[in-house]
């Protein structure tokens, strides 16, 4: 499901709500049967997974490669007194990483501090998707990447969202992303839903008819 | 004089340690040092008066400087203050929590055995507290080295290098910075109790300067030795500490009066933090210089052509007009 709307249309309000960094002021959010409406970030995770638009967001710097895939491996035991490395990690890391074919694979103790943006926010969409989240969110995710690194990160996408059957809401300026992906498209205006079309109807959809709903 | 340095050093090795989780781990300048340093010290030789053994009465000095750190993690997470100011209202608060537990400013320890009584009594004061402080110092050392190869310190570095990113990966990171500050508390209570034991009185003044004095130890131990690994690093907290130790006892030797010590503290922090600065700065100056070295004979070739291409340009815009 792709989101557009104009600045301050309440896309980012709507995200942060779900992902539980704004409190809510009305009305009840469930996420996957579990009533989560006041519930903290770190218990949502359970179920749910984010890709922020800053690549340093989503990663953390000091820590490697290979530590970072071990606390998005999975969302519960932060607490837990066992050691987190363990014996075939590194070689299950780098089959993770293969498909992504930026050589990550051999950067496994690489701090993630001294990666590219492009490498930085493709280790996050696979951190995001390791723990097979009910729910994934993608906040503008490829916005401050360049054209090309832009077009692959949304490429890789496309596929782990596909091959991984992800339910996922997407947060775009990027018009032809949103008809391009996705099988539902909802356009947001002044905190109002202005458009909400899916299937076959959202195929039909082209760029002008949203620029002409966006002017209105 | 080094041997004493040593010693010494050992016993503010915890505090170092300590002061190095909430800076360096959590990221967080944690001011509770000022008062669960003392802390760690009363409690100690208030439980030794009354009777405890010292290993008791230096876990109870560990335990409450534990309890400080809880404090002040509360006041940070829960109720949502500056970690600066939740470190100062708790060290304040320990003033009088200290008064209390000593019930005098100054409470000395009569014939309690303390911990460097343990050892054979034939061996020299130096010895014995070299041993004690590598003792203390290897446990907390072996404590910290196991717990960040677990999942949870694992969990408690990401907390202080990126929240929101941990928070979304399922970590509950209030909880793990006040983990972080009572573990770090902890270690500086103890080492207040070590030091306590070592000087043969617990002071309520003892706690003043220490977090410049922790400071100064945690980035002198970073000049001497760099590294990812958390051995590596706590290593060189403890060499920052002993290295620094003997800086002092050099400085008194000079002939610098012990109330001096204070100033010399703050001004050896100011050095140690500007180094790396003008080390980057002049290193930039170099690097540019040999760049440009390098690029020296195209620097000719560029105002050439320029030259060359000026008269065009000056064309085009007529041109234009």
């Amino acid at each position: 499901m792709a989101v557009i709307g104009n600045n301050g249309a309440g896309k980012s309000t709507l995200l942060n709500t779900i992902a539980g960094t704004l409190p809510v002021d009305a009305g009840e959010l469930r996420l996957a049967d579990h009533d989560v409406t006041h519930k903290p970030v770190a218990y949502r995770s359970r179920w749910l997974s984010r890709v922020f638009q800053d690549p340093k967001m989503g990663t953390a710097g000091e820590l490697s490669v290979a530590e970072n895939l071990t606390l998005a491996e999975q969302h519960t035991g932060s607490m837990s007194l066992r050691g987190f490395r363990h014996k075939g990690q590194t070689a299950a890391y780098q089959e993770l990483l293969q498909p992504l074919n930026m050589g990550l694979e051999d950067r496994l103790t690489t701090q993630v501090k001294y990666l590219s943006g492009g490498q930085r926010q493709a280790l996050s969409l696979l951190m995001a998707t390791l723990s097979h989240p009910e729910l994934l969110l993608l906040d503008e995710h490829t916005a401050a990447l360049d054209p090309q690194t832009s077009h692959q990160v949304m490429a890789l996408t496309q596929k782990i969202v596909t091959e991984n059957h992800l339910t996922t809401l997407m947060i775009t300026h990027k018009m032809s992303d949103a008809l391009t992906y996705g099988n539902r498209l909802v356009m947001v205006q002044d905190g109002q839903i202005k458009l909400d079309v899916r299937g076959e109807e959202k195929q039909r959809i082209r760029q002008e008819d949203l620029l002409g709903l966006f002017a209105d | 004089m080094l041997i004493t340095s040593i010693g010494q050093g050992l016993l503010w090795a915890p505090l170092v340690i300590g002061v190095f989780l909430t800076f360096r781990i959590l990221d967080i300048p944690d001011l509770t040092t000022e008062g669960s340093f003392p802390l760690g010290a009363a409690v100690t030789v208030s439980a030794m008066i009354h009777g405890q053994s010292a290993i008791v009465a230096s876990l109870l000095g560990f335990l409450a400087g534990c309890l400080a750190g809880w404090v002040t993690g509360m006041l940070d997470t829960k109720l949502k203050m500056p970690s600066l100011l939740a470190g100062i209202l708790t060290m304040t608060g320990l003033y009088s929590v200290n008064m209390h537990v000593m019930g005098k400013s100054n409470v000395p320890l009569l014939d309690q055995k303390v911990l460097t009584s343990y050892l054979p009594a034939t061996w020299s004061v130096d010895l014995q507290t070299i041993v004690v402080g590598l003792g203390v110092t290897a446990l907390v050392m072996a404590g910290l080295i196991w717990l960040f190869r677990t999942r949870l310190g694992l969990s408690l570095m990401a907390t202080g290098n990126n929240a929101a990113m941990s928070a979304a990966n399922g970590i509950y990171t209030d909880r793990m910075v006040i983990l972080g500050y009572m573990v770090s508390n902890g270690c500086i209570a103890l080492s207040g109790a070590l030091i306590a034991q070592s000087n043969g009185f617990a002071d309520i003044g003892m706690g003043i300067g220490t977090i410049v004095i922790g400071l100064a130890y945690v980035l002198v131990g970073e000049i001497f030795l760099r590294g990812r690994q958390i051995w590596l690093r706590l290593t060189a907290m403890v060499l920052g500490a002993v290295i620094y130790r003997y800086l002092l006892t050099v400085a008194m030797g000079l002939g610098f009066p012990v109330d001096d010590l204070k100033i010399l503290s703050a001004g050896i922090l100011v050095i140690v933090i500007c180094l790396p600065l003008l080390r980057n700065k002049l290193q930039t100056k170099q690097q540019l210089k040999r760049y440009l070295k390098q690029i020296g004979v195209d620097e000719h070739a560029t105002t050439s052509s320029l030259k060359r291409q000026a008269p065009t340009e000056g064309l085009l815009s007529r041109n234009g007009k």
